[in-house]
């Protein structure tokens, strides 16, 4: 691995801070300046937290759907499949995060090795 | 509120610290130190190593330096929010649209701050002391806070709050170097095992976490909608699918309400 790989360009850094620091930094700041008017089981908030819930869950989809990488690697339907097991094992174990991952990576690895 | 359920929901013994009259925390650095120590106390440092070291691996194989994904690590300290800048920036979104998401996504932090904070203040503290907690808070901060700090004197906890902060990211930044070389080095099979490990524990950690209805709703809608919104290719599907979604589940809530 070459030197440019592990320490990359600054213009990269600076998209970084502009997408990625200053958009999480601001609502921490604002929650340590306003933090103590605000009713935390507010009607707004509630919306608040679902949109964001549903965002990461767009995330979590556009990974399995659109896969980067190595994980392209993977047939559609063992993607699919991997997760359904994992999530099925999760509910199983009552709720288990651990379970659950163990179990999604199981099926993607013997569903690969199946394949050949 | 939630955190009492969740500490019960894990499942875990009884938290080992000190009791509250010990000389142990006397100093702020042993105070420190405890909290440093409580990384190995939960099941969630595991679930953040996982998750770091599948970001780790994003990072590598959509292109980033390792320097940028450490960066990131640090500086943004939020999962879910540094795994929408990676994607979305690696499938040729814009920085505008990606800030956009990335703020969105991070609005979460400012109720978690809003309800960690007064955990740790004393009628003394200044804000500037609790800078550095309120950077720290993350979900995992946040859960962990409301386990640990009832077992913290009160002067003690943002001394405690910063040891278990620094021992969270110190974990996270190996997680990630690991990770980005596993990319670099391994079989594409275990490559994509490693990237696989991102979707799974944020799938289950949010479900987790789920526990109004509008949780739920928001997370199942928000996975199935997404490929109907990358079918518009605007650029923005996780904006759309993540607005739609996220309203809807807000509806049921309210309706639910309504009717209660």
């Amino acid at each position: 691995m070459s030197a440019a790989q592990i320490i990359g360009d600054w213009q990269a850094l600076v998209v970084l801070f502009v997408a990625g620091v200053v958009p999480n930094q601001i609502w921490r700041m604002l929650g340590l300046w306003f933090g103590g008017g605000i009713d935390e089981g507010s009607e707004l908030l509630v919306w608040v937290r679902a949109v964001a819930t549903a965002i990461l869950a767009g995330v979590i989809a556009q990974i399995v759907v659109q896969p980067p990488g190595a994980l392209a690697s993977v047939p559609d339907g063992l993607r699919y499949g991997a997760v359904g097991a994992g999530l099925v094992v999760f509910l199983l174990t009552r709720r288990s995060i651990f379970a659950g991952v163990v179990a999604g990576e199981v099926f993607m690895l013997a569903g690969k090795w199946w394949l050949g | 509120m939630q955190a009492r359920q969740d500490s019960s929901l894990f499942g875990q013994a009884p938290v080992a610290l000190p009791p509250l009259d010990s000389p142990q925390w006397q100093s702020p650095w042993r105070a420190f130190g405890w909290g440093l120590r409580s990384i190995t106390q939960t099941i969630l440092t595991l679930v953040l190593f996982a998750t770091y070291l599948g970001i780790g691996a994003l990072a590598h194989d959509t292109h980033f330096s390792l320097l940028w994904a450490l960066c990131s690590t640090l500086f943004v300290w939020a999962g879910p929010a540094q795994i929408i800048l990676i994607t979305t920036l690696g499938s040729g979104a814009t920085v505008i649209q990606s800030a956009i998401a990335v703020t969105v996504s991070a609005i979460r932090l400012f109720p978690m701050v809003v309800s960690v904070l007064p955990l740790m203040r004393t009628p003394t503290t200044k804000r500037g002391e609790l800078f550095f907690a309120a950077h720290l808070t993350a979900v995992t901060l946040w859960v962990e806070c409301h386990r640990f700090l009832p077992q913290v004197p009160r002067e003690r906890r943002i001394a405690f709050v910063n040891g278990l902060g620094f021992g969270l990211v110190s974990v996270c930044l190996t997680a990630n170097t690991i990770g980005y070389f596993l990319a670099a080095n391994l079989t594409q099979t275990l490559g994509a095992a490693i990237l696989l490990l991102t979707p799974l524990s944020f799938l289950f950690s949010t479900a987790r976490n789920s526990r109004e209805v509008a949780d739920v709703v928001a997370l199942a809608l928000g996975v199935l909608l997404y490929p109907l919104a990358a079918k518009m290719n605007s650029g923005l599907d996780i904006l759309v699918s993540g607005l739609v979604a996220g309203t809807i589940a807000y509806g049921v809530h309210w309706w639910r309400e309504v009717r209660a």
